[in-house]
């Protein structure tokens, strides 16, 4: 197949098509329709998509199974995977039955939420396979109105403010992005990404309104692109969208947010930033390691206080993207490989914790923390579950938790120890909310009058779990699943960063001698 | 050698003739009995007149020695002019006729705009320029106060035409400054003078005049007082048009002036331009975010796509002019789409346009919702949506120019103005369920234009229908 990419990419949305004009009604058997096509279509991508698994080649560093085509105003549609995209591409297609499945109790306009869902599922793939700056800014932009509503539509009472606040947060940084692509193409004359990746942009300073800025136009565009990255990512200090935006999303909302759409940022740095511009991201290091370790600290001590379960879960998951931030920009081998691999943990690990937050919402519709305590007389099945990723979440080794983290640190210990000390008492902090959580919702008496009715688990919300305690798990205790597949790319990268560096600097010491 | 003359001319000779001709028979016959009738034959006659135009010119064609000229660039806006006032007039002959508003008059005064707005584009010379400008405003003029017993549109009427002639005035000055300092009304005289790079501080005010009188006819701030009431208390139909074909007029007017006659002195009305478009993009911006009349909301909304499309004739290069024609293209269109629900939205046969009547249309409408959104969504600019490479045309033409500036505070400009467009999106999707719903009335002709431009706003990702290529020729004979 030579357009497997593209295949997997509009899968969904040829899905969502067929729901949009061949679905009609309300009914309780439309409804059924709806979520079974969407079910299907979303496993379909997903068995289609491990062809492009077992189709990579990790030794190769370049872009494989690429397809290219003319496009308007001189952009070209260019799709292609590395080794740094392949696994959010499987992430995404892995994901996604899932979160249909975690919806099927949805009974309001059930026709459009599936499809807000599908398309989204292609926006996202989209994003990851991209090889042409407008078209991935065209994907990565569009996933904002599938998201925008299904938090305004099936959000939660506050859901007006938080869909307003996601979008036009985000829209910001997007635009600013936008501003630097515009110039990048006008600078390069092309928007092919793997062209754009060998050219060199300027790097000398210069001076806007009195203010030298170091590193020049390649500063100038690092600057731009993380406005748009640190806003998705989220870091601090711009992720206060993120606990609204969770808060009021419906679970299965919360679960591509935090799985998926968040890892967006992570890959945009590592596509963009670094290799595009790596003076500017050398002159910006410090700066974004230290937000790193300030947003572990800082959400870390936020989480602790939260009252609101998924309020919790996504201040903790602010902290788990500073990690990744700090792999990041660490820029060796261990730091990004961590990166990766605690971005591809996470999307399992957060999912599963949205997923676990859902189980209990639906049976007693309040996320509030004090409305529970004691499930575990009333749902063992559900305490070992929630248990299990508790312990992911806070970096238990034999979880994915634990390589992640402990890669990125190791990586950024090589560049700053500081940051990486600060940033290590987060991991304390992440146990101490995560099991103090856990105590008050499992543990403790069941004293609450309106628990003592609660039922376990049924057999579809075991459906829906087990395939993340699989991975969670085997990817614990087996990282190189992941790390074989990435290596070579990020090796490449690394090579290519350090490479450019020295040139600079070279550069700089030439015009000093002189 | 006035034969020449004339077949250059034809369209508009054809479409002037028609007018009158029309006018005196239906005064001698059944007068507004004929009102729909002349509402198809006018749009049908402009179509048509569209197609010949697109058909069939090539080349650059002068007449009346350089008072009027034919090329690329005029070709490119009198079709876009034709095409989208004959749509709006379909779209406008049953909601009038279902209030008593169709008179006879009406097509035919479009009629005259359009004769008006195809010199305008075409003009070569400063009295071909105020003639097809007067024209188009007095026929304008007299279609903002068609509906005569509303004291609204009769006040839209005369603030437009009291405004209208204050800002001819300046560009009458301007113009007269202009002849003083080059001793030509000729713009390929003036540019002659230009080129040889004595640029008067006499000249310089004429210019200055002059896009002053051209920046109100865009409506660019600060210039824009008059649209948002005009908007508002023009009948809906008259409000569509306003927001689309006179806009290409005069956009298109406003860069043939700045290229054919300043071309040389890029740097000279450079700022002006881009302080236009910065007060038009943030003004639009923020001061439809108070707007509950979706009429005065498109008022501004049409404020700040104008600053977007001045970013293009602000960047002075050919690319520019070409951004600046797909913008004014794929904005009528959206425009089109977006009027034409507008059109539609009533309550009890009264036209609605509190934007808050909408809250959860969407349940009762599910398709007119979606293709609101969409057209929504390209105003703000979002992909996919075709809004968006517009906007990205523009960009990237300022980008290119070096007005790296102007293209950050036009995507802050941008973000800002997503909040309106939004909001009705928030409205028909989440609002809470109103008791009082409104209704649709939507003839064929509404809901065709609603969908088709709905469906064009996606559709054009993949396929623009050559006009990328028509507008990249069009510039290229206009700049030089």
């Amino acid at each position: 197949m030579d357009n497997i990419l593209s295949i997997v990419t509009f899968i969904p949305a040829v899905a969502a098509g067929i729901l949009a004009l061949f679905l009609h009604g309300e009914d309780v058997a439309a409804q059924r329709n709806a979520k079974w096509v969407a079910l299907v279509a979303t496993t379909v991508t997903f068995l289609v998509s491990i062809g492009i698994y077992t189709g990579f080649d990790p030794s190769n560093t370049g872009f494989q199974m690429v397809e290219e085509g003319e496009w308007l105003l001189g952009l070209k549609y260019k799709m292609g995977v590395d080794g740094i995209s392949v696994l959010f591409v499987l992430l995404t297609t892995f994901i996604m039955p899932l979160t249909i499945l975690a919806s099927w109790n949805v009974t309001e306009r059930v026709k459009e939420y599936m499809i807000a869902f599908l398309l989204l599922e292609t926006l996202m793939l989209g994003v990851f396979m991209a090889l042409d700056l407008v078209l991935f800014y065209l994907f990565f932009e569009a996933g904002l109105i599938p998201m925008f509503l299904i938090i305004g539509i099936w959000g939660g009472a506050n859901r007006i403010y938080a869909s307003f606040k996601f979008f036009l947060y985000t829209f910001l940084g997007s635009v600013l992005m936008l501003v630097a692509m515009v110039a990048m193409y006008s600078d390069a004359g092309t928007t092919d990404i793997e062209a754009l990746m060998s050219h060199q942009f300027s790097s000398e300073g210069f001076s806007i309104l009195g203010v030298y800025v170091v590193g020049g136009m390649q500063t100038l565009m690092f600057l731009a692109f993380f406005a748009s990255f640190a806003v998705k990512m989220p870091m601090w200090p711009v992720h206060t969208w993120l606990p609204d935006a969770h808060v009021q999303a419906p679970t299965a909302g919360s679960v591509v947010l935090a799985a998926i759409l968040l890892k967006m940022g992570g890959y945009g740095f590592l596509r963009f930033s670094l290799p595009m511009f790596p003076i500017g991201s050398a002159v910006m290091t410090d700066v974004v390691l230290w937000m790193s370790a300030i947003a572990v600290v800082y959400t870390s001590l936020v989480a602790l206080v939260q009252e609101d379960m998924k309020k919790l879960i996504a201040y903790s998951s602010v902290a788990h993207m500073g990690f990744v931030t700090m792999g990041i920009f660490a820029a060796n081998q261990q730091g990004i490989d961590g990166a990766i691999f605690q971005m591809l943990s996470h999307g399992f690990i957060s999912a599963a914790l949205f997923l676990c937050v859902g189980v209990i919402y639906d049976r007693m519709h309040t996320r509030e923390i004090e409305a529970y305590g004691g499930l575990v007389i009333r749902m063992p099945a559900y305490a070992l579950v929630f248990m299990l990723f508790t312990m992911a979440n806070v970096g238990l080794p034999g979880t994915s938790g634990f390589v992640g983290e402990f890669l990125t640190l190791m990586g950024a210990f090589q560049v700053n120890t500081w940051v990486t000390a600060v940033a290590a008492t987060g991991v304390i902090f992440s146990a101490a909310y995560a099991l103090w959580l856990y105590r008050r919702v499992v543990f403790g008496d069941l004293i609450k009058e309106s628990l003592k009715a609660m039922t376990d688990m049924s057999s579809r919300e075991r459906l829906i779990f087990a395939p993340l305690i699989v991975m969670t798990i085997l990817l614990g205790v087996y990282p190189s699943l992941v790390t074989d597949v990435i290596g070579n790319s990020t090796a490449a990268l690394i090579s290519n960063y350090d490479t450019a560096l020295a040139a600079a600097e070279a550069v700089t010491q030439t015009a000093a001698s002189h | 050698m006035i034969q020449a003359d004339l077949t250059v001319i034809l369209p508009e000779i054809v479409l002037a003739l028609y007018a009158m001709v029309a006018l005196v028979g239906a005064v001698y016959t059944s007068k507004d009995g004929l009102a729909s009738a002349l509402v198809w034959t006018t749009a049908g006659l402009m179509a048509l007149l569209a197609i010949w135009i697109a058909a069939n010119g090539d080349g650059t064609n002068v007449a009346f020695n350089g008072m009027f000229v034919d090329d690329g660039f005029a070709r490119f806006a009198k079709v876009a002019i034709l095409l989208s006032a004959a749509a709006v007039l379909v779209m406008s002959q049953e909601y009038m006729a279902r209030r008593d508003l169709l008179r006879f008059e009406y097509p035919l005064l479009i009629a005259l705009a359009a004769v008006g707005m195809m010199m305008m584009v075409s003009a070569g010379d400063l009295m071909s320029l105020y003639m097809g400008l007067e024209l188009q405003s007095l026929s304008l003029y007299v279609v903002a106060a068609l509906r005569r017993d509303s004291a609204k549109s009769t006040e839209a009427g005369l603030k437009y035409f009291v405004l209208g002639a204050l800002s001819s005035g300046l560009l009458l000055y301007g113009a007269s400054l202009i002849y003083g300092f080059t001793g030509t009304t000729l713009f390929s005289g003036i540019i002659q003078t230009v080129h040889h790079g004595d640029v008067s501080i006499g000249l310089l005010f004429g210019l200055i005049f002059l896009i002053s009188g051209l920046a109100f006819k865009v409506s660019a701030v600060p210039f824009h007082m008059w649209t948002p009431d005009v908007y508002e208390g023009s009948p809906t139909p008259i409000t569509a048009f306003f927001a689309t074909a006179p806009k290409v007029a005069a956009m298109a007017l406003f860069a043939r002036v700045l290229h054919d006659a300043f071309g040389g002195v890029v740097k000279d009305w450079q700022q002006v331009i881009v302080l236009l478009s910065v007060l038009s993009m943030l003004l639009g911006a923020v001061a439809a975010i108070g707007q509950r009349d979706i009429k005065r909301l498109m008022a501004f909304s049409s404020i700040a796509h104008m600053g977007y499309a001045l970013i293009g004739l602000a960047a002075g290069t050919e690319m520019g002019i070409k951004a600046m024609l797909m913008y004014l293209a794929i904005y009528v269109t959206m425009n089109i789409g977006t009027f034409a629900f507008i059109l539609m939205m009533e309550r009890d046969g009264k036209p609605v346009t509190d934007i808050d009547a909408l809250r959860q249309y969407s349940r009762h409408e599910p398709g007119k919702a979606l293709a609101v959104l969409i057209l929504m969504f390209s105003l703000a600019g979002v992909p996919p949506m075709l809004g968006f490479f517009a906007k990205f045309g523009v960009w990237q033409a300022g980008v290119d120019a070096g007005l790296t500036g102007l293209v950050i505070v036009s995507a802050i400009a941008s973000v800002i103005g997503a909040f309106y467009y939004l909001r009705i999106v928030f409205y028909m999707y989440f609002g809470d369920e109103n008791e009082d719903p409104i209704e649709t009335h939507s003839s064929p002709v509404l809901w065709v234009a609603l969908m088709g431009s709905a469906a064009l706003m996606l559709v054009g990702i993949f396929y623009q229908f050559g006009i990328e290529g028509a507008a990249a020729a069009a510039a290229a004979t206009l700049v030089n």
